[in-house]
């Protein structure tokens, strides 16, 4: 009995704490989304308050859709994250099966090398990279901002994918290979398969700071067709008059793709298709 | 012709080798058994005949054919494995079919032959079925038609049973020795589990610290082991080791049997204490301690009664021991 009414009064307490906790986080969110939708007048006098008739107001919509190519930077930041994330995860868990898989001199050392960028800032690089991209005629364009992120992404992919691929049967990866499948083969059929959910927090890792960066955009892609949705908001705010509503329209306009993309993801991650394939 | 033929193969991991030159024969439709302690190099051997682990020197053959620098896939083998290692995404018949397809073989003879298989098997109601919709018993037998579809030279068994429970691997020990009969194939088997090695093998070879320890019938092995080792390995419970010395006997030590030990309340030679009784019904375990000698097991069939700490007096049949020397190389 007593045992029952602890655990229910844990349970409410867990629940108290992760209520809280999620309504500190969606606080920011929430406040930028109904600042959106009103006048200018009625953010600055209660920014707290929803949208009512007398404070309704779209004109930060209207703003963003007409003024600036909005359309083309969505189109911009799209392509930009869904091109690294798909390069990040494909080169980091290939890296990471060697790595996990095949034994040589210097696997080790090789896997520390690779790490050693979750603990040293790509920022730490920017002029040199600016050079590089000069040289190779590459400023202004997305395929910059895609190679930058790819580099940026690799460290943590590689190291969190390679402890999951150790993780992966290795009977399995013997059967394929008596079966005569390809190497390629048994690392896209078998074992990719199998750490999907690990590919999935990756994905969720490498994709927010990619969508969210001002910096590279800022330095390799500042031109009008390569701007990221980032970058275009920055256009409301100037160094005397900033334009609220215009700001907060394009900040939570910028929210909806990432949403998509997170729900995406967070389905695998909750796929049981390891299930059966080893006891 | 033999369907194996190891000569002087040596395996090593850096500095550390665990394949210390071992040399065998495995005859055509043989069903041999490899059987030791866990890192004895069993499994690793195994996959160095499957094309695993490379050969760090010496040579493999199987049938005529040098394999050593052979990819797995062309060794014309097959192995089954003690985690299955079923492909998740592919139904029963799929993974059983995948080796031949991959060979490119026409469709109709792939069909064919997953039929035979799946007949032997009793497998045919799960042909649809997904790896993760099986019990552990149906996904070992499709693991084993896996294996039964490519009518390979060689099967290869990793412990295969080693994660059924014990009445399926009563069940499934006895469906592999059919298959070997039905099949007449050459089979090459590893377990740690000497009831297996026993009862399924034509041929034991006893490992122990990447070396052969002794290759042959399971009778043989058991009835006349080279050393103390394979003594002590072979036979359940374990062979006692007398101190031959204390007994005026030749040697090191004394190898007798559990089952060849006579205990009494007043006569033999060997004064002792009970410690501890195990009554399984058809037969009684005694746990003795006698002095120089350590814990001594006593196995008499039926039921007895000793009480612990019981003075009793042990007497080894003079017609069953064996005599170890200082090595645990066996006297003769």
């Amino acid at each position: 009995m007593s045992q029952a009414r602890t655990s229910t009064r844990r349970t409410i307490a867990a629940h108290a704490v992760l209520i809280t906790y999620t309504l500190i986080a969606l606080f920011p969110v929430f406040v930028v989304v109904i600042n959106s939708f009103k006048s200018r007048k009625a953010i600055f006098s209660e920014p707290l308050a929803l949208p009512s008739a007398s404070t309704f107001d779209a004109v930060g919509y209207r703003t963003v859709l007409e003024q600036g190519d909005f359309l083309l930077y969505f189109q911009n930041s799209l392509t930009v994250t869904v091109a690294s994330l798909f390069f990040v995860l494909l080169f980091g868990a290939m890296a990471a099966f060697a790595l996990s898989e095949y034994r040589f001199r210097g696997n080790l050392l090789m896997g520390l090398y690779l790490a050693l960028g979750i603990m040293i800032p790509i920022r730490l690089g920017t002029v040199a990279i600016l050079q590089m991209m000069v040289a190779g005629g590459l400023v202004n364009t997305l395929t910059a901002l895609i190679l930058v992120y790819t580099a940026q992404g690799l460290p943590l992919a590689v190291f969190i994918l390679s402890e999951f691929m150790r993780g992966v049967s290795d009977d399995l990866k013997s059967a394929g290979r008596i079966d005569g499948l390809s190497e390629y083969r048994i690392f896209f059929t078998l074992v990719l398969p199998l750490i999907r959910p690990a590919m999935a927090t990756v994905a969720v890792f490498t994709m927010i700071p990619i969508w969210n960066d001002l910096w590279f955009p800022l330095i390799l892609a500042p031109a009008e067709s390569s701007k990221t949705v980032t970058l275009g908001s920055q256009v409301f705010i100037g160094q005397f008059v900033t334009n609220w509503n215009a700001v907060l329209a394009a900040l939570s306009l910028a929210i909806l793709p990432v949403l998509v993309l997170y729900l995406a993801f967070s389905r695998q991650l909750i796929r049981g298709i390891t299930a059966g394939a080893v006891k | 012709m033999g369907a194996l033929t190891l000569s002087n193969v040596t395996k090593s991991f850096g500095a550390v080798e665990v394949i210390k030159g071992v040399d065998l024969e495995v005859a055509e439709g043989e069903f041999c058994v490899f059987v030791g302690p866990s890192g004895c190099g069993k499994s690793t051997l195994l996959r160095m005949i499957a094309g695993l682990e490379d050969v760090t020197s010496g040579e493999v053959k199987i049938g005529d054919r040098r394999v050593n620098d052979l990819a797995p896939a062309k060794r014309e083998i097959a192995m089954v494995f003690q985690s299955y290692a079923l492909y998740p995404h592919l139904t029963v018949e799929g993974n059983m079919g995948l080796a031949l397809k991959q060979a490119h073989v026409p469709k109709a003879e792939i069909a064919a032959s997953i039929g035979r298989a799946a007949d032997m098997l009793g497998l045919e109601p799960l042909l649809a079925r997904r790896p993760a919709e099986l019990s552990g018993g149906q996904r070992q037998r499709v693991a084993i038609g896996r294996a039964i579809v490519r009518t390979p030279k060689l099967f290869l068994f990793d412990e295969p049973l080693s994660n059924l429970d014990a009445a399926l691997r009563v069940q499934t020990r006895i469906e592999i020795a059919r298959l070997h009969r039905d099949l007449g194939a050459t089979m090459i088997y590893v377990t740690h589990d000497q009831i297996e090695a026993m009862t399924l093998a034509h041929k034991i070879v006893v490992l122990n610290a990447g070396r052969i320890e002794q290759v042959g019938a399971p009778m043989d092995v058991y009835n006349d082991p080279d050393n103390a080792f394979v003594a002590g390995f072979i036979g359940s419970p374990k062979m006692n080791f007398l101190d031959a010395a204390a007994l005026g006997q030749q040697g090191a030590s004394l190898g007798i049997r559990p089952e060849h030990l006579a205990i009494s309340r007043d006569q033999g030679p060997i004064a002792g204490t009970v410690s501890h009784i195990e009554k399984l019904g058809s037969e009684t375990l005694v746990y003795v301690h006698a002095e120089p000698h350590g814990l001594l097991t006593v196995r008499l069939f039926g039921e007895h009664d000793f009480a612990v700490n019981e003075a009793v007096r042990l007497t080894p049949d003079p017609a069953r021991t064996f005599h170890f020397d200082a090595s645990g190389k066996r006297l003769r």
